[in-house]
């Protein structure tokens, strides 16, 4: 048997050339074949590939996706977003726990289904929803759960569990999905249709340096979240010293409350792609990779299909820029869960096959990128932006926006509204009027950006969706009357914690105290300099922190500590007493109690109390 | 291209050659920026974070970032002071630090850099995690208790010695050092003349049978705050 898996692991490592800048997708698919890379297989890989073995374990237990233990041959992973938590969440939970007699985590007894969670799947809009291996299942409900465990059981085969497909190419065969698009606009800029090859023959007909001035006229700023010039990026990249220079597309879309990046891979990947060409005419690169990330599995044979049929129609491959000036591909690099991985160093780290820790800066990407090679990172939306620029020129694209923030922005919106969805709304658009759009109006709270955005209340509901205003990579997700918006940012915090890579120190323990303050607030037994303390972590791990991940991690803290004082004051109190609230002597003396057999007669004389002792004298 | 790059830390004037980082310059000046990862001859992680200082404005690790002409960083802030502070209670709480019982006690530059930054006891809740203690080799032993993170085991073995005997493993809070799991020290080709041995600014990794060969009142920053050595003037060695 040992035998048969290292013949079989050695086949892969070959099929990638022993390459270990490939190291995720031999890891990969090592635990596609095995539903683990087990210790042996590790040991396999490091021989083959020439690398220390301790580095295939540093990987593996990286990503969501991987594992050293054995999963079962289905993996249902629910998404425990925030949103999905509002939408049933906790039912659909229970339902598939009851239904498979396991907990969360566990795999039923004969190894053939394992339950999971994992963050936002970018189904927002049609939550609840879980991946059951690649498959997207969406609008769960728990009688929808009993049938899904009742058919697992029987063919095991999640395919089998769509049952209509979504519209557009959610129905393609190389797709079949029972996602929806939820497209809720007209399209007035990315969304507009396609006209295939326009663009990439303009761009071709007039010089990478015209190109990117275009784009500069444009003011194209980056879709991503941090809305850096497009143009200025490519001129920096361009004018890199090395030769082979490289187009990154971000498609890792990991924002909780994104997925317009999903229906724009879906709907128009030619417009993706043709971006990604025209990037890589402007900068002088030869290759370019879109990074996909782990949870949209489920489009890769469609996208791989796509970039054949540019391939066979010219527009990508051997001497695309035609007079025999060299050529352009592009391949799919797969992540394998990791949220950190759509920061754009992490995911350079991510293509060159190791942990997606972000990497020190300078260097720049655009200096000294993916394996050294001078990088472009830009993000899908981005691109669609450029393809557009070049189709109908810079003055078109202007028109709509305003002087700092030119052009239009997707939005995906969330929550509770009437009509979740993708929207494309121009840059200056009110937050009022996007409620307004999505049917949300009777909001109390608007998270704009993600997570790391920030929480903006009423009051705020006439700032405008632009880069020196309300600024969001796409994430809006609206919390109707009666939501508790501190369980919201309670939520927030632990995806942080569970997606910090660990690197520094700031991020990997700010956002773990972070959590548990919030918690005591939550449980009433938080003292008011608690909440000193959150602003002074906060503001510590805002300037402290290695990337954007921790620079923005406490934003859910701080922003509603700003907007939203009194979630806070109403729940944290000074004791009556001069104790200190947090400190609980049951607790804190149970271990204690345990290894000496013996109660504490103190501790539990106050034990229904919220206090018990002083916080002098540690 | 001129050989000097001049600049300023908190308004002194500096000079330094291109290519070195910030905190490079800074030690051959005399000034000492707080840092616990950094280790001169090691390349730079930008891990702990307590050597960050604005450049120009922006906050940014000494460690990582290279000079510039005309640079104004500023080190020595009451909000930069501040922010460490808050750094290294986060290290005091995310472990399990006794000091008092610690045989690296006055070696250690966690403890020394709590000394120099005036903390007598961190703002934040101890977390108190369970972590391994690993004695299993003959001539060393790693207490996960201790350890920050800090990378220079995994890069003076990389680096210096050649070996690769650590790395890390998982991520976020449960990020750790290993030699590989389920295996133990004693089954790596970890040795006691590995120069990695002496990397640990703190308990982590620990020499056997020497802790307290030195007495306690003679140790290391007993009597000179830590970075001392650093503002005399002589280029700091760290450790
Ligand atoms: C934690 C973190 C996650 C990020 N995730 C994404 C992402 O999923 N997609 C994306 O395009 N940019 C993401 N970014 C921003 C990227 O670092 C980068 O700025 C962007 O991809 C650049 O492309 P753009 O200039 O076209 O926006 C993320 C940044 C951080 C700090
Ligand atoms: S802020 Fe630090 S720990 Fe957090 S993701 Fe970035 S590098 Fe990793
Ligand atoms: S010394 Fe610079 S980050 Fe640690
Ligand atoms: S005193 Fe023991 S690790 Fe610092």
């Amino acid at each position: 048997m040992s035998t048969l898996l290292e013949t079989a692991v050695k086949k892969i490592c070959k099929k990638l050339d022993h390459d270990p800048t490939r190291l995720l997708d031999v890891a990969h698919a090592v635990q596609v074949k095995y539903r683990c890379v087990s210790d042996e297989a590790m040991d396999v890989i490091a021989r083959e590939l020439e690398i220390p073995r301790v580095t295939v374990e540093s990987l593996v237990s990286f990503y969501a996706f991987l594992s050293k233990e054995k999963k079962g041959r289905v993996v249902i992973r629910l998404c425990d977003d925030v949103i999905d938590r509002m939408h049933g969440y906790a039912r659909i939970r229970d339902a598939f726990c009851e239904e498979l007699g396991i907990q969360l985590g566990e795999t039923t007894p004969d190894g053939n289904i394992t339950l999971e969670r994992t963050a936002c799947i970018g189904m927002s809009d049609q939550a609840p929803a879980a991946l059951v291996n690649d498959v997207v299942v969406t609008r769960m409900n728990s009688d929808r759960v009993r049938e899904i465990v009742r058919e697992l059981r029987e063919h095991m085969d999640p395919r089998q569990l769509v049952r209509t497909y979504g519209r557009g190419n959610n129905s393609h065969e190389l797709v079949r999905s029972m996602v929806r698009n939820h497209i809720q606009t007209d399209g007035m800029v990315v969304l507009s249709p396609v006209n295939r090859g326009e663009a990439l023959r303009k761009a071709l007909s007039i010089s990478p340096q015209e190109v990117i001035r275009e784009v500069k006229t444009a003011r194209l700023r980056g879709r991503g979240g941090a809305g850096f010039p497009c143009g200025m990026k490519w001129e920096f990249t361009r004018a890199a010293e090395r030769d082979d220079k490289i187009v990154i597309c971000n498609a890792d879309e990991g924002e909780p409350g994104t997925f317009k990046d999903r229906v724009l891979l879906t709907e128009f990947p030619d417009r993706v792609f043709a971006g990604m060409t025209i990037a890589g005419y402007a900068i002088g690169a030869d290759d370019g990779i879109l990074y996909l990330r782990a949870e949209y599995t489920y489009l890769k044979a469609f996208l791989e299909d796509v970039l054949e049929r540019r391939r066979r129609d010219g527009l990508l491959g051997k001497d695309v820029w035609g007079m025999g000036k060299g050529h352009f591909d592009i391949r799919i690099q797969m992540g394998a869960g990791a949220y950190v991985c759509g920061e754009e160093t992490a995911l350079i780290s991510s293509c060159e096959g190791t942990r997606g820790d972000p990497k020190n800066r300078p260097p720049f990407p655009a200096q000294h990128g993916y394996l050294g090679r001078p990088t472009s990172v830009n993000n899908v939306e981005t691109l669609c932006c450029v393809t557009k620029i070049l189709e109908e020129g810079a003055a078109a694209f202007n028109q709509h926006g305003t002087q700092q923030s030119s052009g239009t922005k997707l939005l995906s919106i969330s929550g509770d509204c009437r009509s979740p969805g993708v929207f494309e709304v121009p840059f200056g658009t009110t937050l009022k009027e996007v409620l307004g759009l999505c049917d949300g109006e009777d909001a109390i709270a608007v998270q704009v950006g993600g997570p790391s955005g920030r929480m903006v209340g009423p009051e705020r509901f006439d700032g405008q969706i632009c880069f020196d205003d309300l600024s969001t990579g796409g994430s809006i997700m609206v919390f109707g009357p009666g939501r508790d918006l501190l369980s919201v940012v309670h939520a927030f915090l632990g995806f942080f914690e569970e997606e910090s890579c660990g690197y520094c120190t700031p991020c990997r323990v700010g956002n773990v105290l972070l959590r548990e303050g919030i918690e005591r607030v939550m449980a009433g037994r938080a003292d008011p300099e608690d909440l000193e303390q959150f602003q002074a972590l906060g503001k510590a791990m805002k300037a402290m922190s290695r990337c954007g991940l921790g620079q923005t991690s406490p934003n859910p803290v701080l922003t509603t500590l700003e907007s939203f004082p009194g979630l806070y004051e109403s729940r944290v109190a000074e004791d009556p007493d001069g104790y200190c609230r947090s400190f609980d002597l049951g607790e804190a003396v149970a271990l204690a109690e345990e290894l000496s057999g013996r109660t504490s007669a103190h501790a539990h004389a106050h034990a229904d109390t919220e206090t018990t002792t002083q916080r002098e004298g540690t | 291209m001129s050989d000097k790059v001049t600049f300023t830390i908190d308004g002194v004037e500096v000079e330094g050659r291109p290519g070195q980082k910030i905190i490079e310059a800074a030690d051959e000046a005399g000034i000492y920026i707080p840092r616990l990862c950094h280790q001169p001859g090691l390349e730079p992680f930008g891990s702990c974070r307590v050597c960050t200082v604005t450049a120009n404005g922006r906050p940014c690790s000494a460690c990582t970032q290279p000079i510039v002409p005309n640079m104004i960083v500023q080190n020595d802030t009451a909000a930069l002071q501040d922010y460490r502070k808050t750094l290294v209670e986060m290290m005091f709480v995310e472990g399990n630090h006794f000091c008092m019982f610690c045989e690296k006690s006055g070696n250690c530059e966690l403890q020394a850099m709590a000394y120099r930054l005036g903390i007598t006891v961190p703002r934040f809740p101890f977390l108190f995690p369970k972590r391994e203690i690993d004695a299993s080799h003959p001539d060393i032993l790693i207490d996960h208790n201790r350890c920050i993170l800090c990378g220079r085991c995994v890069r003076t073995s990389r680096d210096v010695d050649g070996k690769q005997v650590f790395d890390f493993v998982e991520r976020g809070p449960h990020k750790r050092v290993t030699v590989r799991t389920g295996t133990r020290l004693a089954d790596s080709d970890a040795d006691v003349s590995d120069a990695a041995v002496d990397a640990c600014p703190v308990g982590a990794l620990l020499r056997k049978r020497v802790g307290y060969a030195v007495p306690v009142g003679k140790r290391l920053y007993d009597h000179e705050p830590i970075g001392s050595d650093i503002e005399a003037g002589s280029a700091g060695k760290g450790n």
